[in-house]
């Protein structure tokens, strides 16, 4: 192991140095370019076997990626935001080939307006494609997170193509202790690939990824991807199981911090979390029982953990940092969905909105989420959906609608 | 001395002074082709309520946003496509697309060539600094082949476009390059774009300097723009008997005509002749 200072973009071309990845279709895209331009310096400085090619947008990029998966080497790619939704397309053709490949996204909110820093939409977008979804909360957490990703896309049992979520600028950009496993480590966990009899071969000619006319064959495949990737529940278990005998790092569906005995539970994806347990922390000093359950695996969806995780508690704030345009948070949705009928459900599931487009959200924040939360859990009403936003924000947001001399009705609030 | 002391253009007239200071880096060639552009406006008499800007993403893709008129900046690549919807709509307004090598030619490509071949009356302004220069510096559709880049450190392998050839045989109507250190020249190119009906390409030859000239060691700006005056051949030395004795290898000023019919008259005169008893063309 060697401990070093990484950005969560530097994590990740050591997550693919480390999987010694084979092929990598680049496009450059902020906040995620570091990616490519670092993976690009070892290959041309001979540190790193791969093969490169810069190809001419996200499209391309992630077409090119799942036809050389397809040929049976490991490919790597990376993106984020806008590109990720260029390549939508690509995105469920590549998953209905059932190959296997590991792409990065680094979650930034979605034009317009254009914006540069994080939020979930993007990510959650691609979360009906077929590919399985990985998010994660530390630098540390990247780079582990991409060797588990080849190892459940690569599984016979599963062979679909992965993404590794990590949020822009607060963990693309931000450097933090990272433990590396050696190389020899990380090939024992990630041998070579074994494409077995889905490799092309000129001498045995098969047809992939052809037409089918009628809803009979394309139900069947469709259905096909959906289990494989259920079953990925139980190869992705075995897996942590490994890596953590291999690292002593543990990364279960479901990251949970301090909610077995919590009344209150946070719900929320990526780096964000972090900021919930340090209030976690602050919360529990001042004796309210409160605690975080954090999916890692978004995709398959874990939902028997959380169930567990999640039954018996007095109420659940699920905080989304996204926002489903007429509907609501993204997550909230499927929380409910999950504990919708189950026995010893929480009775209240409270949605807030926040860290849009890389906005904070405060420990004061996460301290009123709990105590409306909690008082929710008191009187037995769920309070409607709230959005993280202050007055402060707001008299900012009027001074530059003034700017552009929008006019209003209402009265300017004071901060 | 009147083209470089121009009476009665001002640029700050032009210009969103409340979105001052500019992001542009020291030296970038963007700005001098934003005042070239602005100036021809200015000559030509356009007024601002009958300018639309349409800009794409990138450093080019921001040039847009400081001009005091009607402005998008659209997604990646999708200018030219923005702005065929709104020509078509709204063919009062004088549409201007301002956009990259990258915005242009790699993700936006596709739309080039049929924007070409459309030839609706359109001028898109092309500022090509051979670099993806908006995120840090990876190599672009017109890099040169062994220039160094963040994606390219031991030095690009891939061929570039020529951007005017590609254009041209596309069938745009007019196809000019010119560099930024004909700043007079370029406002008289940027004026016959404006002036013609139909689809203009104009090729800026624009310098990064903080990423792409540092990075290749070209010098500081004034040597980047300097060094643009021994790449460029005028239009008036162009295709002459001396071309080998000029290796140079820009021509500049207009380097193609297509006269062929501007493509919102044809539809317009298609649609009126559906309207009136489904005649096309009547």
């Amino acid at each position: 192991m060697t401990r070093t200072l990484l950005t969560g973009n530097g994590a990740a071309a050591w997550g693919a140095r480390l999987a010694r990845a084979d092929y990598l279709p680049a496009f450059p895209i902020t906040p995620q370019t570091e990616i490519i331009e670092t993976l690009a310096r070892w290959i041309d400085m001979g540190e790193m076997d791969c093969r490169m090619a810069t190809l001419e947008s996200e499209h391309s990029m992630i077409t090119a990626a799942g036809a050389a998966a397809a040929t049976g080497v490991r490919v790597f790619t990376a993106t984020s935001s806008q590109g990720l939704l260029y390549g939508m397309e690509m995105l469920y053709t590549v998953a209905g080939w059932r190959v296997p490949l590991v792409m990065i996204n680094v979650s930034r909110g979605l034009a317009a307006p254009i914006t540069l820093e994080t939020d979930h939409n993007d990510i959650l977008a691609a979360r009906d494609s077929g590919f399985l979804q990985l998010h994660c909360a530390t630098c540390q957490e990247v780079v582990d997170a991409v060797l588990l990703a080849y190892r459940l896309a690569e599984d016979p049992a599963v062979r679909l193509p992965v993404i590794v979520n990590l949020d822009g600028f607060h963990l693309s950009f931000t450097r933090e202790p990272v433990e590396l496993p050696d190389g020899d480590l990380a090939d024992r966990f990630l041998p070579t690939f074994d494409p077995g009899p889905g490799e092309i071969r000129a001498g045995k000619p098969t047809s992939q990824a052809v037409a089918v006319l009628g809803g009979g064959p394309y139900s069947y495949f469709r259905y096909e991807c959906h289990l494989a990737a259920l079953a990925a529940l139980e190869v992705h278990r075995r897996n942590v199981d490994e890596y953590a005998g291999l690292t002593g790092r543990r990364y279960d569906a479901l990251e949970c911090y301090r909610a077995d005995d919590a009344e209150v539970v946070f719900v929320m994806l990526g780096s964000f979390a972090t900021k919930a347990k340090a209030a976690v922390d602050q919360l529990r000093q001042a004796g309210r029982p409160v605690g975080l359950v954090r999916p890692r695996l978004l995709r398959p969806f874990p939902e028997a953990d959380l169930r567990r995780a999640l039954a018996g508690k007095v109420a659940v704030a699920v905080i989304d940092q996204n926002l489903s345009i007429g509907k609501g948070g993204v997550l909230h949705g499927e929380i409910s969905g999950a504990l919708h009928g189950v026995s010893g459900a929480p009775p209240v599931i409270a949605s807030f909105i926040g860290g849009l487009g890389g906005r904070d959200i405060t420990a004061e924040e996460f301290f009123e989420i709990a105590g409306q939360t909690a008082r929710a859990a008191e009187s037995g009403q769920v309070p409607p959906p709230r959005l993280l936003y202050t007055l402060h924000e707001l008299a900012e947001m009027r001074k530059l609608q003034a700017i552009a001399h929008v006019e209003r009705q209402e009265e300017v609030p004071g901060p | 001395m009147t083209e470089t002391n121009p009476a009665g253009f001002e640029i700050r007239d032009y210009l969103r002074l409340d979105l001052m200071p500019h992001f542009m880096c020291p030296g970038c060639g963007h700005g001098i082709a934003l005042r070239a552009l602005l100036w021809a406006v200015h000559e030509l008499g356009i007024e601002k309520d009958e300018l639309a800007i349409v800009s794409g993403i990138g450093c080019s893709g921001r040039v847009g946003g400081y001009i005091d008129a009607n402005t998008y900046h659209v997604t990646h690549g999708r200018p030219l496509a923005f702005a065929t919807g709104l020509k078509l709509a709204r063919p009062d307004l004088k549409v201007i697309v301002i956009t990259g090598d990258g915005d242009c030619l790699a993700i936006g490509g596709n739309h080039l060539i049929h924007a070409c071949r459309r030839n609706l009356d359109l001028t898109c302004l092309m500022l090509n600094n051979e670099v993806y220069g908006m995120t840090g510096g990876q190599v672009s559709p017109t890099t040169a082949e062994t220039r160094l880049t963040t994606t390219t450190p031991a030095g690009n392998t891939e061929p570039a476009f020529d951007a005017c050839q590609l254009a041209e045989a596309a069938g745009a109507g007019l196809v000019g390059r010119e560099v930024t250190m004909q700043t007079p020249a370029l406002r008289n190119l940027i004026k016959q774009g404006l002036e013609y009906p139909g689809f203009s390409f104009l090729e800026v030859i624009s310098d990064c300097t903080e990423i792409y000239g540092r990075k290749n060691d070209l010098g500081e700006s004034a040597e980047m723009v300097l060094s643009q005056k021994s790449d460029m051949r005028p239009e008036a030395y162009g295709n002459v008997a001396d071309q080998p004795f000029r290796p140079n290898r820009l021509l500049t000023g207009v380097l193609a005509r297509n006269e062929r019919p501007e493509y919102g008259e044809t539809y317009r005169r298609h649609a009126d002749g559906v309207a009136n008893g489904g005649k096309a063309g009547a």
